[in-house]
């Protein structure tokens, strides 16, 4: 049985893609056929993410209609066994995407994948609705921000109450927070709101926190997805992510900022 | 943060006003979200009733459905008069 996991925020901006594109490749990695799929509709960019974008010939609205089938639409990735890609379509028709239309897609996924990680688009319009509403876990990306943590809590609304499980009265989609972007510097300042009270405000399972790094654009800007990149910060606080998802126990990394030297504490710099 | 920027720094601290004003927003909207769809409305007309009576300001009523056990539901009305009003 393939599990269906949900990549969601709210807000836009604040990570998702570079996140589903990450613990996609490193379920992958673990050595679990994964697909991801791009739900954002209109605005495709997982594929550039990914570096896959040159290779995209059909696209998750064409397998709906029947123009294709998925073994002619799914994108194998290039450097990681195990993993493809379902890139979003460029269509403007915002109603192409139908629940019972997704619903066949991810069917006929399930057959073949341990994992689906669904790319939800931002807003809570259709788009984001049609993402999270076949989940069985949800990955809640939030920035240490006041908007970002406002608009995580109205996702969190939406997945007790708009999913498949909440309406058929199943067991709850599992909840977990993935803080991106966390600067330790701007927290001991007391000018960025530290990972506890963000755990307070939002009061779900935290299953990774991800550091502001210069490893993330660089990543983008080649098309790797960033947990390939073992040496940085970031790809390896993606690592643990992925082994927390699997039920690893795994401390957290780079919640702290590094010991400056006696000149530095001095002076500043 | 180096020895010097603590003698420069009298400013306060934003983070923890962040976490004070999202706790109240987020408790509100999850109020909100859990109550049946008229609420905000019924708290509106009920607010223009008062107001026929008594000026207070909007931010002054505040009204929740809270459910008790299976059976009971009790809506729940807190209304803050200004002092001199009473």
């Amino acid at each position: 049985m393939a599990k269906i996991i949900v990549v969601t925020s709210g807000k836009g901006g604040v990570g998702k893609t570079t996140s589903s594109a990450a613990i996609g490749t490193g379920l992958a990695l673990a050595g679990h056929k994964t697909v991801i799929v791009d739900f954002d509709i209109g605005l495709r960019n997982l594929d550039l993410i990914m570096g896959c974008e040159r290779r995209v010939v059909y696209d998750f609205v064409n397998v709906i209609n029947g123009e294709a089938n998925l073994k002619q639409t799914l994108i194998k990735d290039k450097r990681t066994e195990n993993l493809f890609i379902l890139p979003a379509s460029q269509t403007r028709d915002k109603d192409a995407l139908t629940r019972e239309g997704v619903e066949k897609v991810l069917n006929e996924l399930a057959k073949d994948f341990d994992f689906i990680i669904c790319d939800s688009p931002a807003g809570i319009e259709s788009g984001a609705m049609m993402a999270l509403y076949f989940a069985d876990e949800a990955v809640v990306v939030t920035n240490p921000e006041v908007s970002s943590v406002r608009d995580s809590d109205r996702i969190l609304g939406m997945l007790s109450s708009k999913s498949r499980r909440a309406e058929q009265g199943l067991e709850g989609i599992k909840e977990h927070l993935l803080l991106t972007r966390y600067n330790p510097e701007r927290v001991e300042k007391g000018e960025m709101l530290s990972v506890e009270d963000v755990k307070e405000i939002l009061a779900i399972e935290l299953v990774g926190v991800i550091p502001e790094s210069q490893a993330v654009l660089n990543a983008s800007n080649s098309g790797q997805p960033v947990i390939l990149d073992k040496d940085s910060d970031a790809g390896q606080a993606y690592l643990d992510t992925i082994k927390r998802l699997l039920g690893e126990q795994v401390p957290f990394r780079f919640l702290n900022v590094e010991k400056k030297g006696f000149m530095k504490r001095i002076f500043g710099g | 943060m180096s020895l010097l920027d603590y003698f420069r720094s009298s400013k306060k601290n934003t983070a923890s006003t962040a976490k004070e004003r999202l706790q109240i927003i987020v408790a509100h909207e999850r109020k909100r979200r859990n109550g049946p769809d008229y609420l905000p409305q019924l708290e509106r007309d009920i607010l223009e009733v008062i107001r026929k009576y008594v000026d207070i300001p909007a931010d002054q009523i505040a009204v929740s459905l809270e459910q008790r056990g299976d059976q009971i539901s009790v809506l729940e009305l807190n209304v803050t008069f200004p002092d001199d009003k009473r």
